[in-house]
């Protein structure tokens, strides 16, 4: 215990500060922050689908998690099922083995939901393209909210377009 | 076992590492098998491969590793025959490599038991993608997958718990049926193939000059294995010799992902084993070492830093500074929290005997990579047959007996700390020629192999590229074919909540494996 307690009081609290080698404005992350809580006024519940990517979005994602980006401090939450999701996160192209079972997720999923594409390979395919075996983008198979380009985005660009697609859904409040 | 011992016409092939190719027959294909097998080499990996009969025809391929290095062996299947002899007596690892060879080539085992389909989930829109003339067959698509037969375990009581595709954490998608009793494991049976994307083929539409790229996104946390061993294929096949700085330089980020993946997976199973605290300080040095990625290579995951003839870009002297000091700031960390996981005692009652593979299990299942160095599998490229710049350093292998997740755990912590010293030596040694060569294209066939030993385990890319500069074929096999019917043997007995922890110090790959 003492060995815990030592290390959490040397490391202190690492979200708020930017790191020195980071490209990361510390701003930026207080303001997104901020801008979440406003619009959101409460938790956002957040369920994570792989379509068929590498795993490379998924560990940005998971970075979300780590103490720099702290998202659940925020209320933003990842959730075990799309029953208690508000939005879905889609990585990969879309496998063919994956598209029932993304459309199953999305139909899982309580109204309003929102849905953000996370990647390259989720906007447009990426390289893997479309084939025998990929489907494309993930708007092929469900309707997308928010498409987040890069392969793979870095965290602070998802939590960006996390908060993109609750302000697009507080902006047309009735649509689709 | 002397390679002179196989009794075949084998050619060296020019790579960084040892490797042999050559041509068998039917008789050969069987006997070489039991006769590895016998002598405790490894098949590392099967595969099949379609082109015109003026070059080559249809083959059956398979690789080895043996003391001295790595044999490809091919054998030609003639027009009459569709099938090859089963290697699964010999290995049992084959046998989920031989069905995806029926999937994806139309090449069967003869004589095999299980002849349900692995990675077709029927949704294609092409039977046996990789012959040269699936786009021409029609096919008609089922809108739902087809149903797999999953073994049943009857008895009193028994029970199924399927899981996935979808899973509840940010993991891959893939199936996994238990039989329990109560909470303990009766049988638990994969189904994977979700995530296949058809990147085989993909890699035939490609010049193989870009087809780094798809390379390196075969397995997003393993991006740099496969870039290299992609690279070390075509420089093999075109006979490029790269600059010392390059391959210092490669190896430096090689290092840098093993030690990325590992404070990754260090943090995550003591989380797993409700150790929180792990999770938090693991994945914050996690992101410090990404960042410094980003820094001194371009990208969080050094995705597309090395490319063919070596790497992308030159990296400043203001940053492997940066490295160096970074390394003493996590190694201080990481011997910390070494200190704080030994002393836990409820994280030890988790991790201790939970998922146990006994050596004598892993050897005969061939259990590979980073799990199979926890349960006495004393196998690491880097050591085995270290390649430039690894011959210059004398790599520490880490290895266990206990074959428990305290054990995968162990060797993480010793692979780290030996990579950080890698990293360092690296720094401070790298030569100072050139960081990219010219890569001339051949004008006939030409064939190339690269293996490299990735943070999961060794990583292989087989090449093969017309006179015209197209890709035939390039297959790329992932040490976690070997090791995800290992895992069906690691939860036998033990509680249905230990999966997650158990699965967590595996860590496989799942779009490595589906492709």
């Amino acid at each position: 215990m003492w060995h815990v307690l030592k290390q959490i009081v040397r490391v202190g609290i690492v979200t708020e500060p930017a790191p020195q080698v980071s490209d990361v404005d510390s701003a930026a992350v207080q303001r997104i922050h901020q801008d979440i809580l406003e619009i959101v006024g409460q938790a956002l519940t957040i369920r994570q689908v792989d379509a068929g990517s590498c795993n490379g979005c998924e560990l940005e994602i998971h970075a979300l998690n780590n103490p720099y980006y702290n998202i659940e401090g925020l209320g933003i939450k990842f959730v075990a099922s799309p029953r208690h999701a508000d939005m879905l996160l889609v990585t990969g192209p879309v496998s063919r083995h994956m598209e029932e079972a993304l459309r199953r997720t999305y139909d899982a999923t309580p109204e309003p939901k929102l849905v953000v594409a996370v990647g390259d390979c989720a906007c447009t395919g990426g390289i893997f393209g479309q084939s025998y075996a990929s489907c494309g983008q993930v708007s092929n198979v469900i309707p997308v909210d928010v498409a987040i380009p890069g392969c793979p985005p870095p965290p602070l660009e998802i939590l960006r377009a996390i908060l993109s697609a609750v302000r697009h859904r507080k902006a047309q409040p009735s649509d689709r | 076992m002397a390679l002179a011992d196989l009794g075949l016409d084998l050619q060296r092939m020019p790579a960084p590492l040892p490797i042999w190719r050559g041509q068998v027959n039917r008789d050969a294909w069987s006997s070489i098998a039991r006769a590895v097998a016998e002598q405790r080499g490894r098949l590392v990996s099967a595969w099949g491969i379609d082109r015109p009969v003026a070059a080559g025809g249809i083959a059956a391929c398979a690789a080895y590793a043996l003391p001295e290095g790595l044999v490809w062996l091919e054998l030609p299947i003639d027009g009459q025959a569709t099938g090859f002899p089963d290697l699964s007596p010999a290995f049992p690892c084959a046998a989920r490599m031989q069905r995806a060879m029926s999937d994806l080539s139309g090449l069967s085992a003869q004589g095999v038991r299980d002849q349900r389909p692995w990675l077709d989930h029927g949704k294609w829109a092409a039977r046996a993608p990789l012959q040269r003339d699936a786009a021409r067959a029609p096919v008609t698509v089922a809108t739902l997958p087809a149903d797999y037969p999953f073994v049943r375990v009857e008895g009193d009581g028994v029970h199924e718990i399927a899981v996935g595709p979808v899973h509840a954490g940010i993991i891959e998608p893939g199936h996994f049926r238990f039989s329990v009793v109560g909470e303990k494991v009766l049988r638990l049976e994969e189904h994977l193939g979700y995530v296949h994307k058809g990147i085989e083929r993909r890699f035939t539409e490609l010049a193989p000059s870009d087809a780094y790229r798809l390379a390196g996104r075969v397995s997003g946390d393993s991006t740099v294995g496969y870039a290299w061993a992609y690279c070390m294929a075509l420089e093999s096949a075109w006979g490029c010799e790269i600059p010392a700085r390059a391959a210092w330089l490669r190896a430096l980020m090689l290092e840098r992902e093993r030690v990325a993946n590992h404070l990754g997976d260090l943090g995550a199973l003591g989380n797993d084993a409700a150790l929180s605290f792990g999770f938090s300080q693991f994945s914050r040095l996690r992101e410090d070492w990404q960042r410094l990625s980003k820094v001194a290579f371009g990208h969080r995951f050094m995705m597309d830093a090395i490319v063919p003839g070596g790497v992308a870009a030159d990296t400043p002297p203001a940053a492997l500074d940066q490295i160096r000091r970074q390394c003493e700031d996590i190694e201080r960390d990481v011997r910390g929290m070494k200190i704080v996981y030994d002393e836990h005692a409820g994280l030890q009652d988790r991790f201790l005997t939970t998922g146990l593979v006994a050596p004598e299990l892993a050897a005969r299942l061939g259990l590979t990579g980073l799990a199979g160095r926890a349960s006495a599998q004393a196998f690491d490229l880097r050591c085995d047959h270290p390649w430039m710049p690894y011959e210059r350093f004398d790599v520490a292998m880490a290895t266990h007996h206990s074959g428990d997740v305290a054990a995968r755990v162990a060797v993480r912590f010793e692979e780290t700390f030996e990579s950080l010293r890698l990293i360092r030596a690296l720094c401070d040694g790298l030569p100072g020629d050139g960081t990219r060569a010219e890569l001339q294209p051949k004008a006939t066939t030409s064939r190339g192999a690269g293996w490299v030993e990735g943070w999961r385990g060794e990583i292989l890319v087989v090449l093969e590229i017309a006179a015209d500069s197209r890709i035939v074929r390039c297959h790329c096999h992932d040490p976690s074919w070997q090791n995800w019917p290992v895992l069906e043997h690691a939860v036998i007995g033990n509680i249905v909540p230990d999966f997650p922890l158990i699965n967590k110090s595996f860590n496989l790959s799942y779009s490595g494996h589906d492709l």
